[in-house]
C-alpha cells in the first residue's frame, strides 16, 4: 500500500516581480484526494508545476517521502509523481498506444527497449481508462474527452503513487467529466493513489473530494472538508459573487449555484 | 513495431483508414531501404567520363577480396578511376546525405519546428564564415576551418539562447537566425572586400557544396565525428518522441529536458560541421528528406532516424551523379541539384498528404 508523502513547506513561487505562490503549506497524504480550487490566475497550475519539479520555487522546500524534490532527478520524480496537465495538446501522427507508452519511459534505462511487461503495463492502463479500444487510433483523429483519458492512460502507465491533475474535466462534456471523476476516485480507493486535482468546478470537486484546498492570490485562503470550504461568505470573499449554496440532495455535501 | 507486436486482437476502432499503412514493416523497410542505398551507389559508379558496365564493376569489387580468382579484363585506369576517384565520392555523398539527413530530423525533432535544418539555426552560416576565412587569406584547411566555424556558431547560439535563462525551442530558433544573419553579413564582406574574383568564385563554388574534391582522406576525416554523433542522437531516439509533447510533458515524464537539449544540439552540430566540412554547404537535404519520410511514415524517431539516413543518402548520391555528368566535362555545384528536384517533391508530398496531418 502507498506510504509516500508530497508536502510541501512555505513555498513561493514569482515569475520575475510577479508572486504567483506566497508562502504554501500542503501536504498530500497518502490515499488522499485533495481537490484544490480557487478564482483563475491564484497560483493553482504553478502549484502543480511546482510539485512536479518543472518550476522551482524560490523559497521553501518540497519534500517526497522525506526526500527534497529538488535533489531527485527528473526520472526518479516521474516514477513516483504522475501529472495529467491541462488542456492537452498531443503531438499529430502518434498512434494512442504509442502516447501511452511514453509514460513507461521514466522506468527505462537509455538503453533498454520496452519489453513485454511494459506493453502489459501500457494496455492494462487503457483498459483501465476505457481507451483501449482507441489503441490503434491516431490522437489527433481523437475526441477532446478521448484524449484526456489517453493521457490519464499515459499517467497510470507510468505506475505512479501520487497523481497530480490539472483541470482535467475542462473541455469536457457532462458525461465524460463524471467518466473522469469517477475513474479517478476509483483509482484513489482501489489503488490507493494520493491524487491532487485542480479544478473550476466547485460542485465536482465538492462531490468527489475529500478535502478541499481554496486558493486566493498566491496564498491559501482555507482549506478543509467541503463542507467547510464551500460556505456562502468564504466564496463570496475569494470569487467576489454571492452564491447560495445547498446540501446535495442524496450526499449531502455542499454544492454552490447561482440565484 | 510495439504496436504489431501488442496489439494481438485488432479492435474494430483500428478498422478505420491508418494513415500510415506500412508503418508495420519498419525491419523490412529499413533493409529494403539499404538495399536500394547500394544498388544505387553501384550504378552511379557506372557513371562517368569512362563508362564501366555494372558486371565488370562487379567484377572488379569481388576482386578486390582476399582469395578471389577473377582474370581482370579491365585495365589498370578503370582500378585508379573505380577505387580511387569514383568510390570515395559516393561513400563520401552516401556519409554526407546520411548525416545531414539525420541531423535535420534531429533539430526538427528537438526543436519542434519542421522547418528546423542544420542551416536554420546558424551552424552553415558559422561553417560558412570559416570556409571564407580560409580562402580569402589563403590560410587552407577549409575543412578545418569550416568545423570550427560551424562548432563555434553552435556554442555561442546555445550561450544566447540560455541567457534569459531556460533554453526553449523558439529562443534557440530566433538566436540562430540572428546569429546565421550576423555572420552571413561577415562572409559578405570579406566577399565584397576581396578583390580576387578567383577567391570569390571559390568562396561561391564552397557555399553551393561539391564533392568534386572527395577522397578516402576525407572520408576518413569526418567519419569518427559522424559516428558519435548517430550513436548519441540514436541513443536517444525514444527521448525525442517524448520531446514531441513539449518541455514541461517532457520533464513530468522523467525526461531532463534541458541536458538532453544540449547533448542532441551538440551532437546534430557535430554531425553537421563533419558534414560541412568536406563537402561545403549543401541546402534541402536536411530540411526535405526527414520531412518527407515523417509524412509517408509518421514521426517515431525509432524509425525516422535511420529511415532518413538511409534515403538522405541515397538521394546525395543520385543528385551528385547529375551533378558531375548533365554539364560534363564541367560540374554543376551539387546543392543546385539538391534544391532543384527536391522542392518540387518535397511540394507533391505536401498536397498528397496534407488532409491526414491537419
Amino acid at each position: 500500500m502507498n506510504t509516500l508523502q508530497l508536502r510541501a513547506e512555505g513555498i513561493s513561487f514569482a515569475y520575475r516581480d510577479q508572486i504567483v505562490l506566497n508562502d504554501i503549506d500542503l501536504a498530500i497524504q497518502p490515499g488522499e484526494l485533495v481537490g484544490v480550487i480557487g478564482p483563475n490566475g491564484s497560483g493553482k497550475s504553478t502549484l502543480i508545476k511546482c510539485l512536479s519539479r518543472v518550476l522551482s520555487p524560490q523559497r521553501g522546500r518540497i519534500w517526497l517521502d522525506g526526500r527534497e524534490l529538488a535533489s531527485l532527478s527528473a526520472q526518479q520524480i516521474a516514477r513516483t509523481i504522475a501529472v495529467v496537465p491541462q488542456a492537452v495538446e498531443l503531438p499529430p501522427g502518434f498512434t494512442a498506444f504509442e502516447i501511452v507508452m511514453m509514460g513507461r519511459v521514466p522506468h527505462l534505462a537509455w538503453w533498454q527497449n520496452e519489453t513485454v511487461r511494459d506493453r502489459e503495463i501500457a494496455r492494462a492502463a487503457m483498459e483501465a481508462t476505457q481507451t483501449w479500444a482507441l489503441a490503434d487510433r491516431l490522437v489527433n483523429h481523437l475526441s477532446g474527452g478521448e484524449r484526456q483519458r489517453v493521457v490519464i492512460a499515459r499517467a497510470l502507465a507510468q505506475e505512479p503513487q501520487i497523481l497530480l491533475l490539472d483541470e482535467p474535466t475542462a473541455h469536457l462534456d457532462i458525461k465524460h467529466q463524471i467518466e473522469v471523476m469517477e475513474l479517478v476516485r476509483c483509482l484513489n480507493r482501489e489503488r490507493g493513489l494520493a491524487v491532487l486535482i485542480v479544478s473550476h468546478d466547485l460542485n465536482l470537486a465538492a462531490q468527489y473530494c475529500s478535502r478541499l484546498v481554496l486558493f486566493k492570490d498566491g496564498r491559501i485562503y482555507t482549506s478543509g472538508s467541503p463542507r467547510q470550504v464551500i460556505a456562502p461568505d468564504i466564496l463570496r470573499e475569494v470569487y467576489g459573487v454571492n452564491l447560495l449554496v445547498l446540501p446535495h440532495p442524496h450526499t449531502q455535501q455542499p454544492m454552490a449555484v447561482v440565484w | 513495431m510495439i504496436k504489431t507486436q501488442s496489439v494481438g486482437t485488432r479492435t474494430h476502432a483500428s478498422q478505420q483508414k491508418l494513415t500510415y499503412p506500412l508503418r508495420a514493416h519498419r525491419g523490412a523497410l529499413l533493409l529494403g531501404a539499404s538495399g536500394v542505398l547500394v544498388v544505387i551507389g553501384a550504378v552511379a559508379a557506372t557513371f562517368g567520363s569512362v563508362a564501366i558496365p555494372l558486371d565488370t564493376l562487379a567484377q572488379m569489387v569481388i576482386a578486390q577480396l582476399p582469395g578471389a580468382h577473377i582474370v581482370a579484363t579491365w585495365t589498370p585506369t578503370w582500378e585508379t578511376i573505380l577505387f580511387d576517384i569514383r568510390l570515395p565520392r559516393i561513400v563520401l555523398a552516401a556519409l554526407v546525405g546520411g548525416a545531414l539527413a539525420t541531423s535535420g530530423a534531429t533539430y526538427q525533432g528537438l526543436l519542434r519546428n519542421p522547418l528546423a535544418d542544420p542551416y536554420l539555426i546558424g551552424v552553415s552560416s558559422g561553417a560558412g564564415l570559416g570556409a571564407t576565412i580560409a580562402i580569402v587569406f589563403g590560410v587552407g584547411a577549409i575543412p578545418l576551418l569550416a568545423f570550427v566555424g560551424a562548432m563555434g556558431a553552435t556554442a555561442l547560439i546555445y550561450a544566447l539562447a540560455r541567457a534569459g535563462g531556460r533554453t526553449t525551442p523558439t529562443t534557440l530558433i530566433l538566436a540562430g537566425v540572428a546569429l546565421g544573419a550576423f555572420l552571413s553579413a561577415i562572409t559578405s564582406f570579406l566577399m565584397f572586400k576581396n578583390d580576387s574574383a578567383f577567391r570569390t568564385h571559390q568562396v561561391i563554388a564552397w557555399m553551393m557544396g561539391s564533392f568534386a574534391l572527395s577522397s578516402w582522406q576525407s572520408v576518413a576525416t569526418m567519419l569518427p565525428y559522424l559516428v558519435v554523433g548517430w550513436l548519441i542522437v540514436y541513443v536517444n531516439a525514444r527521448v525525442l518522441n517524448v520531446l514531441q509533447l513539449g518541455d514541461t510533458q517532457a520533464q513530468q515524464l522523467g525526461v531532463p529536458v534541458e541536458r538532453v537539449t544540449m547533448m542532441l544540439v551538440a551532437a546534430a552540430s557535430l554531425i553537421t560541421a563533419a558534414a560541412v566540412a568536406v563537402s561545403g554547404v549543401i541546402g534541402f537535404v536536411g530540411l526535405i528528406v526527414p520531412h518527407a519520410v515523417r509524412l509517408v511514415w509518421g514521426p517515431d524517431h525509432r524509425f525516422l532516424l535511420p529511415m532518413s539516413a538511409l534515403l538522405g543518402a541515397t538521394f546525395l548520391i543520385i543528385a551528385d551523379t547529375f551533378a558531375r555528368t548533365l554539364l560534363a566535362p564541367s560540374e554543376l555545384p551539387v546543392g543546385i541539384i539538391t534544391a532543384f528536384c527536391g522542392a518540387p517533391f518535397f511540394l507533391y508530398l505536401l498536397r498528397q498528404r496534407k488532409e491526414s496531418l491537419v
